[in-house]
């Protein structure tokens, strides 16, 4: 027998339908599937809604939670760079202001007021004058451009166009990027002319730089063509082409998500820089972002792969214990039933036996002597008594009145023994009277009986009538096993001073080995077809035991078997009797 | 030997009376208590062989009335619910036990051992 035999518990075996022997008042696996359906339904499902609800609602919050942040670094920073932007042309404004074109147009002057707008602001790389021919009057800084001709540039036409114009970066001479601010200043009868300073972009990048981002944070700025304006960490140098594509336009900061060609999701909190071409990107690695999340879920996720599992085992044990209890209760119902059918089923063929017999023996009597009135009218009278013939028949009626005497008697003492306890039998005698009403039946079936009991052998003290049933039902047993020409042999021995022993061995077809322990199993059978209830053996082994015995089979397929009885001389309490074992 | 054979089958007890008149054995029959009753107070037998079942008074009690009588007299039972066992067991107490259908032989046995059993 295997582990999973040993575990496998026993109702499984029996679906409660199909056995007609023994019938079960429930279908037990049905039960026992219903039970754990039903159980692990009405405890899984609620815990699994309110983990998945616990689930989204976590995650949910979470996501909005990154989205928020990006959009508010995205607003704070936009408004810093806006600043920084306005802050610079609100400074020419004030120059154009405060000097007037003839001021400025002097070149001392307009070295001054670079000099001192480096002082103030920083980051100035040049400042210059240009006439509204697009000529470029006056210049202060690094590189000799006055005189340029700016006239069909596209930033001039900009800036005539709007009075102010903010340029895209780009590389300078000294190969840094810088970016142009221009304002247009009107003079009287439509003239104008436009002052414009170049700007290196450290100071702009710091504030970019000097952002602390989690999640593998990312701030710059592109242009509308997705140029990258200010250095990147992540996603490329600048003046080379970003790998996200341009947001939508909305005057507000938003937020929104990017998945990149390789499938890596990206969190990007973007705002259109007013009065330029900028648009300022801040991106998020999302996975970076969700990190504590993940550790988190998969710890939610196991819990409830763990909670699921230890309450599915304790439902499946709890539900296999109690079916399987109340499974052997029924069985041990079911037996008890049968036993108290069996018993009175007993008890009535008894009755009518003995009520038969002695109806039978009154007319039987008045056979037999009117039989031998005729016979001693026969001997006393000399007229017939030469007749052989007569003499003859009239003993043939006693003879055959005497045999129907000795079965009633026989029927009639086996009825009484039934209902007596205790009582000093002799073995020998007991074993004749069961074979008594076997005897006819093994003559027509050819089956060679001969009983071994030793001539002195000790009384045994015992109820009667169990006795007479455990041979009886090993007897016919054996009968069924050997159907045709064969032999039974019943031998008494003595064991020890408290125990005999009696074998009774056929030459029948033998049990296979398999069935072996089964035998005495009730409703084990296998005369089903020949109303066999298969309690005969069980009944037969439960006596055994309740007189303190042993029954033990050997049995070889094909050869026979023998029923080696162990009983004490006297009745044995439980705790005295021996073990099966350990005979 | 004076016996009184108290049967309530007619014909059985008739029957065996007259078996009984064959060996020598002065038998009367009765078939109930009532008239063997009657038969004792007029007569004096010396064994009654009895039926244990009977209607309205069985062997047994029979017996206790008629010991009443005639405390010198012995007793058969002659039953046909019973067994061998019980005759072994000794049910009554020195009384013999037989079983119907009885051999004819036996019951003479049995009854020149009651006489025996009277005369010690």
């Amino acid at each position: 027998m295997s582990v999973v035999d040993k575990l496998k518990p026993a109702f499984l075996e029996h679906p409660g339908t199909g056995e007609v022997r023994y019938k079960h008042t429930f279908n037990y696996r049905k039960i026992w599937q219903m039970v754990i359906l039903l159980t692990a339904a009405v405890t899984l499902i609620p815990l699994i809604i309110i983990t998945s609800i616990d689930y989204n609602v976590t995650q949910q919050s979470i996501e909005s939670e990154i989205s928020l942040r990006a959009r508010r670094t995205a607003s704070n920073t936009k408004r810093a760079i806006s600043f920084f932007v306005s802050e610079r042309r609100a400074a020419l404004d004030f120059i154009v202001h405060d000097n007037g074109l003839k001021a400025l147009t002097g070149n001392e002057r307009l070295s001054t007021i670079l000099k001192n707008l480096q002082a103030g602001f920083g980051g100035f790389v040049d400042i210059g004058v240009i006439n509204d021919r697009g000529i470029q009057t006056a210049y202060s800084g690094t590189y000799n451009l006055g005189g340029q001709d700016y006239s069909d540039q596209a930033w001039f036409t900009k800036v005539v166009e709007r009075g102010v114009y903010i340029s895209e970066v780009f590389l300078g001479f000294r190969n840094k990027p810088h970016l142009v601010i221009a304002v247009k200043s009107r003079l009287d009868q439509g003239a104008f002319y436009v002052l414009r300073a170049t700007i290196d972009t450290d100071q702009f990048n710091e504030i970019l730089s000097s952002l602390e981002l989690n999640g593998k944070g990312d701030a710059f700025l592109i242009n509308r063509n997705r140029v990258i304006q200010t250095p990147s960490r992540h996603h490329g140098d600048v003046l080379s082409t970003v790998d996200i594509p341009v947001p939508e336009y909305s005057d507000r900061t938003r937020v929104k998500e990017y998945q990149s060609p390789d499938y890596e999701q990206f969190v990007v909190g973007y705002a259109y820089i007013p009065d330029t071409d900028f648009i300022l990107m801040i991106v998020k690695q999302k996975a970076a972002l969700m990190k504590s999340w993940y550790a988190t879920r998969s710890n939610l996720i196991g819990f409830l792969l763990l909670s699921i599992t230890v309450i599915l085992g304790v439902i499946v044990f709890v539900t296999t214990y109690l079916v399987n209890q109340m499974y052997f209760s029924d069985r041990k119902r079911a037996k008890a039933m049968h036993r108290i059918e069996y018993d009175n089923k007993l008890a009535t063929v008894g009755r009518l036996a003995a009520g038969v017999a002695h109806e039978i023996n009154n007319p039987l009597a008045i056979i037999n002597e009117k039989a031998g009135l005729i016979k001693d009218i026969f001997v006393f009278r000399e007229k017939y008594s030469a007749d052989d013939k007569l003499m003859g028949l009239v003993d043939s009626v006693i003879s055959s009145v005497a045999r129907c005497g000795t079965i009633t008697k026989r029927l009639l003492n086996f009825a009484r023994h039934m209902d007596e306890s205790f009582q000093t039998v002799e073995i020998g005698t007991v074993i004749r009277e069961v074979l008594g009403f076997l005897g006819k039946e093994a003559e027509y079936r050819s089956i060679d009986i001969s009983v071994d009991v030793p001539e002195t052998f000790p009384t045994i003290e015992c109820d009667r009538g169990k006795l007479q049933q455990v041979l009886l039902n090993i007897v016919n047993n054996a009968f069924f096993a050997i159907e045709s020409e064969g032999a039974l042999s019943i031998q008494v021995k003595q064991r020890d001073d408290k125990y005999l022993t009696v074998t009774i061995s056929d030459t029948g077809c033998g049990i296979p080995e398999k069935e072996l322990e089964l035998i005495f199993e009730p409703f084990f059978t296998k005369k089903s077809d020949h109303g066999g209830t298969g309690l005969g053996l069980s009944i037969t082994y439960q006596l055994v035991e309740e007189a303190g015995g042993c029954i033990k089979v050997q049995s070889e397929v094909g050869v026979g078997t023998s029923f080696i009885v162990n009983l004490p001389f006297k009745p044995k309490k439980r705790k005295e009797a021996k073990t099966c074992e350990s005979f | 030997m004076r016996v009184l054979l108290v049967d309530d089958e007619v014909e059985y007890v008739s029957t065996l009376a007259e078996r009984l008149s064959f060996r020598g054995i002065d038998a009367s029959w009765v078939s109930s208590a009532k008239e063997a009753l009657e038969r004792i107070r007029q007569e004096s037998f010396d064994i009654a062989v009895l039926d244990v079942k009977m209607p309205k008074m069985g062997g047994i009690e029979l017996k206790q009335i008629i010991e009443e009588i005639n405390p010198d007299m012995k007793f058969i039972y002659l039953t046909g619910h019973g067994s061998e066992n019980d005759y072994q067991k000794g049910v009554t107490d020195g009384v013999s036990y037989l079983i119907k259908p009885v051999d004819i032989d036996k019951l003479m046995t049995t009854m020149n051992q009651a006489m025996i059993n009277r005369g010690s």
